[in-house]
């Protein structure tokens, strides 16, 4: 079964083997408002934990995604660059940037879980 | 995820008369020039920009300085006004409205304006200000240390101001004062609106048609709550204005223009009129007549990026070649063009409509091209 982990940067990963779907959470589409513009990587870059893995932009502002583990780009949503709105339509499915294959699996031991990012998100 | 910081600040935030009303619509409060202001209501920006361009957007703009200019009679507080600014206002016919910048000693621009001279003749003598509410401070010194001692400026603090902009502007406005239907673009009078005495002046920072209203803050909100039971009427939040008035190609203090600045390079040459450009006679006359007659070295032009990624305020204009020849001053994306859109200062050489440039953004070259603004035609009631 699919585990899901966040940051406190509003990215989440679900992690489905050695491979992860990263995207932002629906607290994150609903501060940044509506979805203009997605940049995302090419498929087979290498990221790493914390760095730009996207930009995503709203009418307002240009925000980056940050990757939440390291690893290589093996997939990227390019049907956001025709529908960008989909980010916020559907965040957590058909809103997914990118799919990483994990360098580490034990980066994900930092990230949080559902009830810790639920928890989290109510404090801001 | 990480976004562009606000801007913070230790200092208290003040509110508007609308405060409470944006916060029981459940608007997103954001610090802006000191004020705890709407950056956008529940709809969001693209609906509340899409809404103002197909409807009638309501704005609460309180922020901004309102002040009068006293002096014993119309050409008096005309010719001090013009020894600050380049607009001809001595000419200008009561009940008329017209934009100008404060400009300092080096012809850049301090804050830009609106002058109104009132309509009634017990009222000679005095000329409406409506300045931006970060620089109202300095404004307001600025123009008190240059006045001659028998004209005044008097800060009508007690003031709030609404703007209403849209295509349905005009009818909401006359359900509530048939008056509001016969006013021209720039042009002001003085109404009941549901009992409320107001200055309505039609004009705004949309490119549609539409009104502001100012009226005694603690009268106002009547006029507010009155427009919404319009269903033609939605509240309009800061993000929008900002989308809206980008499109219509109009500057935004202190991004497009500043002291750096002059009217001239900021294609503001409209607004300065034939006899101050002959005449002189206000602060930097002499850049500015210079930038006249030989064109300045560089100029506020529109660029139209391709494809969907906008370029933002910062990022370098470059050649082909990759020589930085401008740099972009305000940048979007803009919902009803469906597409990016900026602007920015370029060298003379490369402003010419349809040039190919290219926007820098995040360290790569983005294909943009020189286009005339307004981006989205300009619908005001001529």
């Amino acid at each position: 079964m699919a585990e899901t982990r966040y940051t406190k940067d509003h990215e989440y990963i679900r992690i489905e083997g050695d491979t992860g779907t990263v995207g932002i959470t629906d607290y994150a589409q609903g501060q940044l408002g509506d979805v203009v513009f997605v940049e995302l990587p090419t498929v087979g870059k290498a990221l790493s934990k914390g760095g730009e893995a996207a930009v995503v932009e709203s009418v307002k502002a240009a925000s980056e995604v940050y990757a939440p583990v390291s690893g290589e780009v093996v997939a990227v949503n390019s049907e956001l660059e025709a529908a960008p709105g989909t980010v916020n339509e559907d965040p957590a499915g058909k809103g997914w940037f990118v799919k990483i294959k994990l360098a580490n699996t034990g980066e994900l031991d930092g990230l949080l879980s559902e009830a810790e990012y639920q928890d989290y998100v109510k404090t801001l | 995820m990480a976004a562009e910081a606000e801007t913070a600040s230790t200092e208290p935030l003040l509110k508007t008369p609308f405060h409470a009303r944006h916060v029981a619509a459940g608007a997103r409060m954001v610090p802006f020039a000191g004020y705890d202001m709407p950056v956008q209501y529940p709809a969001g920006i693209m609906a509340e920009h899409n809404w103002t361009r197909e409807n009638a957007g309501l704005f609460d703009v309180s922020h901004m300085g309102q002040a009068f200019l006293v002096g014993p009679d119309h050409e008096t507080t005309a010719r001090a006004l013009e020894a600050l600014i380049p607009a001809d206002i001595v000419n200008l016919p009561p009940g008329k409205q017209r934009y100008s910048q404060l400009l300092n000693e080096e012809g850049g621009i301090l804050d830009d304006l609106m002058v109104t001279r009132s309509a009634d003749p017990d009222e000679d003598g005095a000329l409406l200000l409506v300045v931006n509410a970060a620089c109202k401070t300095e404004d307001y010194a600025h123009i008190e240390a240059r006045l001659p001692a028998n004209v005044k400026l008097v800060k009508a603090e007690h003031r709030g101001l609404i703007a209403l902009q849209g295509p349905k502007a005009e009818e909401a406005l006359a359900a509530l004062n048939p008056e509001a239907a016969e006013m021209g673009f720039m042009t002001l009078r003085t109404m009941k609106l549901g009992g409320v005495k107001a200055n309505v002046s039609r004009s705004g920072y949309t490119g549609e048609d539409g009104y502001e209203i100012s009226a005694s803050a603690d009268r106002i909100g009547e006029i507010w709550d009155a427009l919404l039971l319009d269903a033609r009427v939605k509240p309009i939040g800061l993000g929008a204005r900002d989308s809206l008035r980008l499109e219509a190609g109009l500057c935004l203090y202190g991004h497009d223009i500043d002291t750096t600045t002059s009217p001239v390079e900021a294609a503001l040459n409209w607004s300065i009129q034939k006899r101050r450009r002959e005449e002189g006679g206000f602060p930097g006359a002499a850049r500015i007549q210079r930038e006249f007659a030989e064109k300045p070295a560089r100029i506020r032009v529109g660029l139209l990026p391709e494809g969907r990624a906008p370029a933002r305020e910062g990022a370098d204009i470059a050649t082909a070649d990759g020589t930085i020849v401008g740099k972009v001053t305000s940048g979007g994306f803009g919902p009803t063009l469906n597409g990016p859109c900026a602007m920015g200062y370029v060298a003379r050489e490369h402003s010419d409509p349809g040039t190919k440039l290219d926007l820098i953004v995040r360290g790569k070259p983005l294909p943009a091209t020189i286009a005339a603004m307004p981006f989205v035609p300009n619908r005001y009631k001529r």
